[in-house]
């Protein structure tokens, strides 16, 4: 996974809320065995006509758009499915933070694991971030996981909460996996504590 | 202290599986069944290789293929190369890796929250993870049954725990009894009414109260099934008579001596008098209607005997906005009674109401009636097993009577990754558990109900009121 320590960059609004993970990459384009490639399905239904071609009234087939790294939308973003193919096609895309009044869990969680920064910001802030976001290529916001703080490109910098292991995990891009690997002997006492506790525990085998 | 604080359902579960806490709330929680299909799999077993992980507990985990498969005759294999692709390299993976697996002609097949709680694979206080949202259904066991991603699904494969941080507690109480006509479809639908798609954040939701004790099985399932689409990751009721009736005897529960033991553990699961919740939600179960979604998230739902809302009502301007995009979407004017909508499709089956009792449900309604001429229907049931209870009991017979189409089972028009899928604009009675734009097939339109409901609408071509039909 790819560190997230500050991100200066172009973002685009989408003010919209309870923004699902169908919306964000519909179900027709999960067929995939890789994890790669999935930026050109992004918003598919927003940002493409029956037809395929482009909606240019769609944030994201405008430019300066089309190269924004950070997203600013309305609550409950990324609700619905479990599909991490979202925050895969964000990421393809070139997204590396999502701003939002609030998030779905487990798309809150996906992300954290795919080096994309979630952060949840008041509606009236998200609102302000909107505006600065509308003027494009002059106006870059700046994301800072270190000191937990979003900068409007007036300068003016808006904490953010966010959970610490997470934040260590993100900003050294550890691989939980393998930090969870170094605890195999604590995993393997559980087991024979709970082998003992809960004998009639069945075994799959078909 | 800690055993003596009076806990939830929730808390016993998580307490009974931290192998260790590690920072700030964060705990390594161990994982009792894994719960594998074809579409959120493959780049996870493709990091195991990378890696050169193996499978941690295949023993405790299950695959099957449900989201791609055809419905229609199988012998023949899937046509469609890239649905084709995902489902051959999950039957290479699970070779691989050792993993259990119930193949595409297994009889077992079927989709994987239907066929946990049927195998007796999914128990009460286990932890039980899937990468699949639905996973909430097996709460109805008296689990804590949540859905992940596919990173935190190769994190339990390789590790059988996930790191997580406790869930607040929230308790939906549904006491009354439910007026004829209303089933647990409906109740699932009015608490998402009124608590939103986003009412659940944060929280694994208790239901409890006389309505929830009152449902079999069947239709704890449908509710602990959406607690995800009000926005909860996991939805809990605790285990009792019904649950351990409907356990005994299934393929992989406990047998003997073991079931006996199993039960006196799953005894002392249930929440403790005054055990404290975070949030607290009454709801009036004599009040519940016959319940129908009108817009394009759960949350925008009704009673049948509603009316399309109009925008101009709606005081929040951006919530006026999404009303207005809502109508858009789905062809409606604001103000037509909700039994004025007529459907060009009716889809009985899902995660969420394809059990053999919701097949009943729908027989009763269909029995020496027609689809109307303007509707296709279709029927998939939950499981190959739940389809061969069906045509033992002559539900086939009926439906086919009636002119609905007798399908395979698998996920199919729930969310249209294999062949069945709307056509742009067409709509659907659906009783299914998502209605985003697009979630049944690009530009398709996707009206909720019940197992009932959608069967009235089938031989009516209109929304109908059960209760006009019985």
């Amino acid at each position: 996974m790819q560190a997230f320590t500050t991100l200066s960059a172009i973002a685009a609004p989408l003010p919209m809320a309870n923004v699902d993970t169908d919306k964000i990459i519909p179900a027709r384009f999960l067929k995939t065995i890789k994890r790669s490639g999935l930026g050109q399905y992004l918003f598919a239904g927003l940002r493409y006509d029956d037809a395929g071609g482009e909606r240019p009234e769609f944030v994201l087939n405008q430019e300066p758009f089309r190269h924004a790294e950070i997203l600013i939308a309305h609550e409950n973003f990324g609700c619905g499915s479990s599909r991490e193919h979202a925050p895969w096609a964000l990421l393809d895309f070139g997204f590396r933070c999502v701003i939002a009044p609030s998030f779905a869990d487990i798309f809150n969680n996906n992300s954290f694991k795919n080096g994309i920064l979630p952060v949840a910001v008041p509606r009236e802030v998200c609102d302000q971030l909107m505006e600065d976001a509308k003027l494009g290529a002059n106006a870059r916001i700046t994301v800072d996981l270190g000191r937990q703080l979003v900068i409007r490109p007036s300068g003016q910098e808006i904490p953010f909460a966010v959970d610490h292991f997470r934040r260590h995990l993100l900003l050294n891009g550890l691989d939980d996996i393998g930090q969870t690997m170094q605890r195999t002997a604590s995993i393997a006492g559980y087991e024979s504590r709970r082998l003992v506790a809960k004998p009639w525990m069945p075994v799959i085998a078909v | 202290m800690s055993e003596t604080r009076p806990r939830t359902l929730f808390d016993k579960i998580w307490d009974d599986h931290v192998v260790e806490r590690l920072e700030d709330e964060t705990c390594l929680l161990y994982i009792d069944r894994h719960l594998v299909h074809e579409v959120t799999s493959p780049q996870a077993f493709e990091g195991l290789r990378a890696a050169g992980r193996k499978v941690h507990a295949p023993q405790s985990t299950i695959a099957v293929v449900d989201h791609n498969v055809p419905t229609s005759d199988r012998s023949q294999g899937i046509k469609e190369p890239e649905s084709r692709l995902q489902v051959e390299t999950l039957q290479e993976n699970v070779l691989e890796f050792g993993v259990p697996f119930f193949d595409v002609l297994d009889r077992r097949q079927g989709i994987v929250h239907i066929i946990g709680p049927e195998q007796g694979i999914s128990l009460p206080g286990m932890t039980i993870v899937c990468g699949d949202s639905h996973t909430s259904t097996h709460g109805a066991m008296g689990a804590l049954a949540f859905g992940i991603g596919t990173s935190e699904v190769e994190h339990v494969l390789a590790t059988q725990t996930l790191q997580q941080k406790p869930a607040k507690n929230m308790l939906v109480r549904v006491e009354g009894t439910l007026p004829p006509g209303c089933t647990a479809k409906d109740v699932v639908l009015a608490i998402i009414g009124k608590i939103g798609t986003a009412g659940g954040n944060g929280h694994v939701i208790e239901y409890a109260g006389s309505v929830i004790r009152a449902l079999d099985m069947a239709g704890r399932l449908t509710v602990c099934n959406m607690s995800i689409e009000g926005g909860a990751r996991a939805g809990l009721i605790a285990p009792d008579e019904t649950t351990f009736n409907y356990i005994k005897g299934r393929p992989f529960a406990p047998k003997g001596e073991d079931f006996d033991r199993a039960v006196a553990y799953w005894r002392t699961l249930p929440s403790d008098p005054g055990a404290h919740y975070d949030t607290i939600v009454e709801m009036d179960g004599s009040e519940i209607a016959p319940m129908v979604t009108w817009g394009t998230n759960p949350e925008a739902v009704l009673p049948i005997t509603g009316s399309v809302p109009n925008p101009e009502d709606t005081l929040d301007e951006a919530k006026r906005a999404q009303v207005q995009r809502m109508l858009e979407y789905m062809g409606l004017t604001a103000g037509m009674k909700l039994t004025d909508i007529p459907v060009d499709v009716v889809f009985i089956g899902s995660c969420t109401n394809a059990r053999i009792e919701d097949l009943r449900a729908a027989a009763g309604v269909v029995r020496g009636r027609k689809v109307a001429n303007t509707v296709r229907g279709l029927i998939v049931p939950g499981s190959g097993l739940v389809k061969k209870q069906a045509e033992d009991e002559g539900l086939d017979q009926i439906f086919l009577d009636a002119g609905f189409e007798w399908r395979e089972a698998g996920c199919s028009m729930c969310l249209a990754m294999n062949p069945d899928k709307l056509m742009p604009g067409q709509r659907c009675a659906s009783t299914s558990n998502r209605n985003f734009e697009g979630r049944q097939g690009q530009g398709g339109r996707t009206h909720l109900l019940s197992p009932a409901m959608a069967a009235a609408a089938a031989v009516t071509g209109h929304l109908t009121d059960i209760r006009e039909l019985v």
